[in-house]
């Protein structure tokens, strides 16, 4: 996440007097019946690392390619700093693309692949030089200059691939599920060297992805998309702690759906979810009034499991643990209640023997506080 | 086991290649004789050491040094070269259009056009050829084509000079330049060029930068595929060319046979070989290198 050089947050959307650098205006796009892009507007800050998450043919992809020039909007209108793009094609805007495949030309060493976009623009040759190196430098991979791509390995490949669209210093730089292609571990190291150049650079980022982890750590803003519409566009911990929907709830992380009808409103929102049960209390996480059916959202880790009664908490059900799941740092219990739903619960293992409390088959207690879970539209 | 299997292809390049070779080797260094086979020495076996010893004798680079006298040879060395080039060169300015066009088809159309490349491999050649002679001679259909939409008033005459030899050469071996050229466009990243025009280059220079760089080696293959053969064509220069077409394939037959004269016909093939042996090399190097860059 890029930060500001003094204590103030890093948030120039809620700026009023804020110019974005990008400006997405009621964009559709359509490839015959499909309807790949919705109405979408959208705008995007300067020096923002943007990411656009969603389960793949949700647009996201359609969307980067109209920014760089790929597609164009069959309505609607895209204007990057202040200039309208509609009839400006990609080599001439001031827009970088990393691509999924990284596309590095197999004939040209690392190198010559960064120095590609550069010679184009037909500056002097020591000045090629020169900024090629600087890239080498940044992406560490001097000591690899004159390699072809095939003769590197598929980490060094991606820090290639992201020196050639950094090189000529693009207003925006378009990353397309930039580290797909890598495993878990280096993908995680990578995500931190990603937001590294991203500051250094102070580049406007807008990367694609379908995976919420990747999105979550490396933006400042994600929007998650859905059939071609924004579902919800906010900082990765609004996301992921008020969500605006079931969908963004389910498809960020980890969370128990409870189906019920709203009870009662005040401070928060009660959910009546079962006969002779009580209400589940929760914040109100959209609009809705009393009788309205709706889903009363709640992540595992929210959820403490005890033997005892904890009657000092109005959200508590009773049930049966079903099955454990020993991940290491921490523990999911999945816990039935007689109702019918089965509820996630997780519990960090901080000690590391730690007395299992808790085995297959018993009865235990599940409870949140007040403010844990969020009642939404159904 | 393995053994056996390493030495199959050994004996058939040693029976099919080396004996046959060293049978026109030794037949080029014969003289030319009136009997059955037209040349001597022949080699007695029931004499032993001393008659192969005497046959060994008898033979000399005389046929050799004919050849550098009459300069029928060399200028149908030169001129067989010449026409080789000249056709290399229009079967590659016909035949990357044809296969860039073919990898950029839709992907459900891409085995139908490969299918109609390939479609003639299923007629005679022979027939193919003479299929030219009734379209270019004088009362042909190009003639009476060009004639009836008033383009000519007299008919031109193709048949029977150099240019009908050229046509009838890039019209058969088109499908060669096509098929390699095909593979290496067919198999390119379509991203490769997204990335070049995004990275400032117009339609324009990215082909000359991206495409037409990755698909020399299917060019340089196609090239040699056509060039090979073309060196030694005798059909279409003897069909379609005329007195003064000058190929080696068409002098290597005279040779034969009308003049009867194995020995001389047998050193004007090996030179021919001698010849052929540099693109073959060449050609053999493109295809390690380029294995190698596949790995």
């Amino acid at each position: 996440m890029a930060a500001s050089g003094n204590n103030e947050v890093f948030a120039p959307w809620k700026d009023r007097d804020a110019v974005p650098l990008i400006r997405i205006d009621q964009i559709t796009k359509r490839f015959g019946d499909f309807t790949a892009i919705d109405n979408v507007s959208l705008d995007i800050y300067p020096q923002e690392f943007f990411a656009l998450l969603g389960p793949s043919g949700c647009g996201k992809t359609t969307l980067m390619r109209m920014l760089a020039g790929f597609e164009t909007p069959s309505e609607g209108r895209i204007t990057i700093d202040g200039v309208d793009m509609a009839s400006v094609p990609p080599n001439k805007r001031a827009v970088n693309m990393m691509f999924q495949s990284y596309a590095l030309f197999p004939h040209l060493s690392v190198w010559d692949n960064i120095a590609f976009g550069l010679r184009r623009d037909s500056q002097d040759k020591d000045q090629v030089a020169a900024r090629v190196e600087e890239m080498l430098k940044l992406v560490q991979l001097s000591q690899f200059a004159r390699r072809k791509p095939h003769q590197i390995s598929g980490g060094q490949r991606q820090r290639v691939a992201l020196a050639r669209s950094l090189a000529k210093a693009p207003k925006l730089l378009l990353l397309d599920e930039p580290l797909g292609a890598l495993d878990k571990k280096l993908r995680q190291e990578t995500q931190f060297e990603l937001m590294d150049i991203q500051e250094k650079t102070g580049t406007t980022f807008v990367i694609v992805t379908h995976d919420q982890e990747e999105a979550m750590t490396v933006a400042s803003r994600v929007a998650v998309m859905n059939n071609g519409q924004l579902v919800q566009v906010e900082t990765p911990e609004v996301i992921y702690e008020q969500p605006s929907s079931v969908y963004v709830a389910d498809f960020i992380g980890d969370v128990n759906l409870i189906e019920g009808s709203v009870a009662a409103l005040g401070e928060g929102a009660e959910l009546a979810w079962a006969e002779g049960r009580a209400s589940l209390i929760g914040q109100l996480g959209a609009a809705l009034s009393k009788g309205q059916s709706a889903t009363f959202a709640i992540r595992p880790e929210k959820i403490a499991i005890s033997s005892d009664e904890p009657l000092d908490r109005r959200n508590r059900v009773r049930g049966k643990i079903l099955d454990i799941g020993y991940l290491g740092n921490l523990s999911t219990y999945h816990v039935e209640l007689p109702e019918g739903p089965v509820v996630k619960c997780e519990v960090g293992n901080r000690s590391r023997i730690e007395r299992r409390d808790f085995t297959w088959e018993d009865e235990v207690w599940l409870s949140w506080s007040d403010t844990a879970g969020l009642v939404l539209a159904r | 086991m393995r053994r056996l299997l390493v030495a199959v292809p050994y004996v058939w390049l040693v029976v099919l290649f080396l004996v046959p070779f060293g049978i026109v080797l030794k037949i080029s260094l014969s003289d030319i004789a009136l009997a059955i086979p037209p040349y001597t020495p022949t080699l007695d076996l029931s004499e032993g050491w001393t008659g192969f010893k005497a046959f060994l004798s008898q033979l000399d680079l005389e046929n050799y040094v004919f050849l550098t006298s009459d300069d029928l040879y060399w200028k149908a060395y030169l001129s067989s070269l010449q026409i080789a080039f000249l056709s290399t060169f229009f079967t590659l300015l016909v035949g990357f259009p044809v296969a860039y066009a073919m990898a950029r088809a839709a992907e459900e159309w891409r085995p139908a056009l490969l299918m109609l490349v390939i479609l003639p491999f299923w007629t005679s050649f022979l027939i193919r050829v003479y299929a030219w002679i009734g379209i270019l001679s004088t009362e042909g259909f190009l003639n009476q084509f060009l004639m009836w939409t008033g383009v000519i008033s007299e008919p031109l005459t193709i048949l029977n000079t150099n240019t009908a030899v050229y046509i009838g050469i890039v019209y058969t071996y088109l499908p060669f330049m096509i098929l390699p050229i095909y593979a290496t466009l067919e198999k390119m990243d379509g991203s490769l060029l997204e990335a070049a025009e995004d990275l400032g280059c117009s339609r324009m220079q990215a082909f000359w930068l991206v495409t037409v760089p990755l698909a020399m080696p299917g060019v340089v293959a196609g090239c040699f595929l056509v060039f090979i053969p073309t060196l030694g064509e005798f059909v279409i220069p003897s069909l379609l060319g005329g007195s003064d077409t000058l190929m080696i394939g068409k002098v290597l037959w005279e040779e034969f046979f009308n003049n009867r004269d194995w020995p001389v016909a047998s050193s004007v093939a090996i030179i021919l070989l001698l010849i052929l042996i540099v693109p073959i090399i060449l050609f053999q190097r493109n295809q390690q290198i380029n294995k190698e860059a596949d790995q």
